[in-house]
């Protein structure tokens, strides 16, 4: 048992976590007034490596490792939770399954840009009508004339509406064989294509910086050539997608969680109340040690469900299938805690906007949402159980 | 161009400093890349980007230098070189310049880099020795380099402003921070970092000997406390106050 990191991922996080504190955190409270996306600290993080870090030399990656990746988004979203879900979308998301599951043609024409950070690739899984439950998804794919033609839409789509995003990875009904469950295919449309809308972005409660759409196609068309991986694999491929964004979710959990307590604790030392700091007193000091203490085993969590599914690989194992849903579980709540905590221990001025932890608080709560809530967590791991 | 940029170890400036029960500053805790050094390196890099040729790398210290070194690398170095035998703990200036100048010597560098003072012993004095025992000249202080053949023309910060110094490679020059903004390590220099060189020599390899020590710590005094300022209320006689204090300290 070992619980070092090698030196590329000390070296890998003390570097994020330097240009975190030096680019996306000063930009971060701008960035979440506005609503704005961070075109340039989002450049800066292409110039740097980060879109590229998981991903082979081949394509233009850093040839890092999946907790390199953690390390790297649990340090960027310690300095805005946007910009971390902006990195773990396009990597996890975008460039992943094309780089996993991609041919050799469609990898030469997307990676580069998109491992540059360049270009952002989305994944539309969410529909109206299926979010938790996936695979009920209603958009269809049909073949004519030798094309794909899309018909449908996508909820709450993350990077997809950028000046700098490519194209949409959707799921899409493709046939129901012998009248069983409906056979789903992942097919990447490029943006512009005709048919192809994304509609006016969504007015969030948090995550300003980061940019989330809906979509609708309307008999929308792209070569048979844009089918990735293949036809029919659409449910096993987002579900080996899923299970590595969950783990990376967490890592950006664990970011927020180190922040409310960075910030908590620095200004418990300052404020005094009764003639001391009120870090003197024992109730503020219990909520500083619980958030250390759960940021701390969140974090560990999050290493172990790491190492577990890089030594996986392509099979989806149940050890990495629950140590991923465990730990997005663990790190979301927890940092909800830490977030609710900070604005306690903040009184009357963490209730306002020139302190961040308020917008930590509202940042922290789609953490038990976004790729599979809580409630769908525990339903994986009871099921793993064998419930 | 081949440059040799000199390369330390030092305890994080961050971090609180110790001594150890002989005087010499603790090395136990975070250790980083000199931040003056950091500056060297970014100035060798942007030197052969332009140019062409080589940075290489080299440090005096434990094992665990290696870390500074790699740090250099990542930023974009060609290789590195470390000089570490136990016969050179707490070695003085005299004999880090000794050793640093027997590796040096072995690769014939155009160009040497310093820092001005390490930011942990702040002697300032290793970049002096090291350019004697080189024969090479030596050009402190520098905040900008042109490359002009194979003459160098070096503006040189001084207390009124900056001289420019010409003068011919191979040179040691020792940089300011002002030289160069250090840039991040890219991700991927850092994972293209482990497959670079790091040479290890040790003082036989070097053919040199430890010998008397130039210089040894006689004793050790703590800094005078700052004596706390004067706060002048303000009350209407403050502002003919605060100038007769200025006045007093002969700064108007
Ligand atoms: C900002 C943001 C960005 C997003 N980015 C993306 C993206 O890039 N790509 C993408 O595909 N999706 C994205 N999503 C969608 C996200 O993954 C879904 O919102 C999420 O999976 C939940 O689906 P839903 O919103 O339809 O909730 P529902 O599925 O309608 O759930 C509603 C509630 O019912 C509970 N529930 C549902 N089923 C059960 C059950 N069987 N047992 C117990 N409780 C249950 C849920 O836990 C939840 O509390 C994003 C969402 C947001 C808000």
């Amino acid at each position: 048992m070992d619980f070092d990191l090698t030196s590329e991922q000390q070296a890998i996080r003390d570097t994020c976590r330097d240009f975190a504190r030096e680019v996306v955190a000063p930009a971060a409270e701008e960035l979440d007034r506005e609503s704005k996306f961070g075109y340039d600290v989002v450049r800066q993080m292409g110039e740097l490596g980060l879109f590229g870090l998981p991903f082979s030399e081949e394509y233009g990656g850093a040839g890092g490792d999946f907790l390199s990746l953690c390390l790297a988004i649990e340090e960027i979203s310690r300095a805005d939770t946007g910009v971390g879900i902006t990195l773990e979308a396009a990597v996890c998301l975008g460039a992943s399954p094309i780089h996993d599951f991609g041919t050799k043609e469609q990898k030469e024409r997307w990676l580069p840009d998109l491992l540059a950070g360049r270009n952002l690739w989305a994944f539309g899984l969410t529909e109206p009508e299926a979010g938790s439950d996936a695979g009920a998804t209603k958009t269809r794919a049909e073949i004519r004339d030798g094309s794909w033609v899309i018909n449908g839409s996508k909820q709450f789509i993350t990077n997809c509406g950028t000046d700098i995003s490519a194209g949409v990875t959707v799921t899409a009904v493709t046939g129901k064989p012998n009248g069983g469950r409906p056979e789903i295919s992942a097919i990447m449309i490029p943006t512009g294509t005709h048919g192809y809308h994304v509609l006016e972005s969504y007015r969030k409660l948090g995550w300003h910086s980061s940019d989330t759409h809906p979509l609708s196609f309307e008999d929308c068309v792209v070569p048979r050539e844009n089918l990735l991986g293949v036809e029919g694999g659409g449910y096993r491929q987002f579900l080996h997608t899923l299970m590595g964004g969950r783990i990376a979710i967490a890592a950006l959990s664990v970011g927020l969680a180190q922040a409310c307590l960075d910030a908590s604790l620095a200004y418990a030392k300052e404020r005094r109340t009764f003639g001391v700091a009120i870090s003197k007193h024992q109730a503020v000091q219990f909520k500083l040690a619980d958030m250390a203490m759960e940021t701390e085993l969140a974090r560990t969590m999050v290493y172990r469900a790491a190492v577990t599914y890089m030594r996986s690989g392509a099979e989806t194992t149940d050890e990495a299938r629950m140590l991923a849903a465990m730990c997005k579980l663990y790190a979301s709540e927890a940092s909800k805690r830490a977030a609710d905590q900070a604005v306690q221990i903040h009184g009357g001025y963490g209730f306002m906007e020139d302190y961040p932890v308020a917008r930590y608080w509202r940042d922290v709560k789609i953490n038990e949402i976004g790729e599979g809530t809580s409630e769908v967590q525990r339903m994986l791991i009871a099921r793993l159980l064998g419930c | 161009m081949k440059i040799v940029v000199t390369v330390k170890q030092v305890p994080d400036p961050n971090s609180n400093l110790t001594l150890e029960a002989d005087n010499t500053l603790s090395r136990e805790k975070e250790v980083v890349l000199d931040p003056g050094d950091e500056c060297g390196v970014e100035e060798a890099l942007q030197l052969k980007e332009a140019h062409g040729g080589e940075v290489i790398l080299v440090s005096m210290g434990p094992e665990r230098a290696k870390d500074a070194i790699r740090k250099g690398l990542s930023m974009g170095a060609d290789r590195g070189i470390l000089i570490t035998d136990p016969q050179l703990a707490g070695a003085d200036a005299l004999l880090t310049a000794r050793a640093l100048a027997a590796a040096i010597k072995a690769e014939g560098p155009d160009l040497v880099i310093c820092g001005t003072e390490s930011y942990d012993g702040s002697t300032g004095m290793v970049p002096p020795m090291l350019a004697e025992l080189l024969g090479a000249p030596q050009v402190s202080f520098a905040k900008k380099v042109e490359v002009d053949g194979s003459n160098l023309k070096v503006h040189r910060q001084t207390a009124d402003g900056y001289q420019v110094v010409e003068v011919a490679t191979p040179a040691l020059i020792t940089v300011t921070a002002a030289i160069a903004e250090p840039r991040y390590a890219s991700l991927k220099g850092i994972m293209a970092a482990r497959s670079k060189e790091i040479k290890q020599l040790a003082l036989g390899d070097l053919g040199i000997e430890r010998g008397e020590a130039a210089e040894t710590i006689e004793g050790l005094a703590e800094a005078e406390t700052r004596k706390s300022g004067v706060v002048i209320e303000f009350d209407g006689t403050a502002i003919d106050r605060i100038m007769a204090v200025l006045a007093e300290a002969k700064v108007i």
